[in-house]
């Protein structure tokens, strides 16, 4: 008996539902994606407050304060203690004065640790005012409660 | 002349190359999902801390600041009740309560809301989390019906340290 040879055929599998799906997620991505550099600092944890504004806009001269458990801040990549700070803002004020604004326009932004003393906060606002500083946002996770 | 399609030349169908599409749309999506990064929303207050040599003449039709008083226990706990304009509250909700009842609820220009102000006294050992609810309370409350801020107090600073306070 004689076997005909069948003839062989590729399967094909339907790839479109699988395109589709990804170009989903692809401008699921994109769309969420943040380029902005983030201010953040590892091992700060903001309180949460459910009030908190979240900034209208980028802010004209902000200077980001980090200020950890133990009240040291973080100024630039540059972890110092309150004395060490005086040094940075002098060389933040004489930034401004070169681009013919005043400390008055800056805005200092305070991240600190939910559990560092208040007292150090304060403190670090008190160092802020020596060298001219007045305008100050503290920084807070938003909670949704 | 006469060009006669075979029946083999009809049935070829063209095949788009797809590899290459997958490819990239594949790098692409790895691309997106290594660098997506969960933020949690973060907002600002604002607190009003005027140069001491700023202060010129005094305004006459501006309210003295109402003061609030958190102390803190030797763990830097908040120790209830918390005190403002001589009034004991054991919750912060109550202190936003009690603020409407005095801010009446208007908002526009002139009104007491706009010209109220808080000065904040505090421990210096007391948790900083504890000032930034005393702050959420004392600046205003969420409208249950429409999940909108409502402001109540838009000034808020706080009061030079005291001494081994």
């Amino acid at each position: 008996m004689r076997i005909r040879r069948k003839e062989t055929k590729i399967q094909e599998g339907d790839l479109t539902p699988m395109i589709d799906m990804t170009f989903q997620l692809i401008a699921f991505f994109m769309v969420l994606i943040n380029f902005t550099q983030t201010e953040q600092l590892e091992g700060i944890y903001l309180p949460t407050a459910a009030l908190a504004k979240p900034p209208e806009g980028p802010m004209e001269t902000p200077i980001t304060l980090h200020v950890d458990r133990q009240g040291l801040v973080t100024i630039g990549g540059q972890q110092v203690d309150l004395n060490g700070l005086v040094p940075h803002l002098i060389n933040e004020v004489n930034v401004l004065v070169i681009r013919k604004k005043s400390p008055s326009d800056a805005t200092i932004i305070i991240r600190a640790d939910r559990r560092v003393p208040a007292g150090k906060v304060q403190d670090v606002i008190r160092v802020c005012q020596e060298n001219r500083f007045d305008r100050f946002v503290l920084r807070v996770l938003q909670s949704t409660d | 002349m006469k060009f006669r399609h075979t029946a083999s030349q009809l049935d070829e169908k063209i095949e788009l190359q797809m590899t290459p599409m997958i490819d990239i749309v594949f790098q692409l999506l790895v691309f997106f999902i290594m660098t997506f990064k969960i933020v949690a929303q973060e907002g600002d207050f604002n607190i009003r801390m005027p140069l001491a040599s700023a202060g010129g003449v005094p305004d006459e039709t501006q309210l003295p600041p109402m003061k609030l008083y958190l102390t803190a226990d030797s763990q830097g706990e908040l120790q209830w009740p918390i005190v403002l304009n001589e009034q004991s509250f054991d919750s912060f909700p109550a202190l936003t309560q009690y603020l409407i009842g005095l801010l009446g609820t208007e908002s526009g220009p002139g009104s007491a809301r706009e010209s109220a102000e808080v000065e904040l006294h505090f421990d210096a050992n007391l948790r900083y989390e504890y000032v930034v609810k005393a702050i959420d309370a004392v600046s205003g409350q969420l409208d249950p019906q429409t999940g909108r801020i409502v402001e109540l107090v838009p000034k808020i600073r706080f009061a030079p340290q005291t001494a081994g306070g």
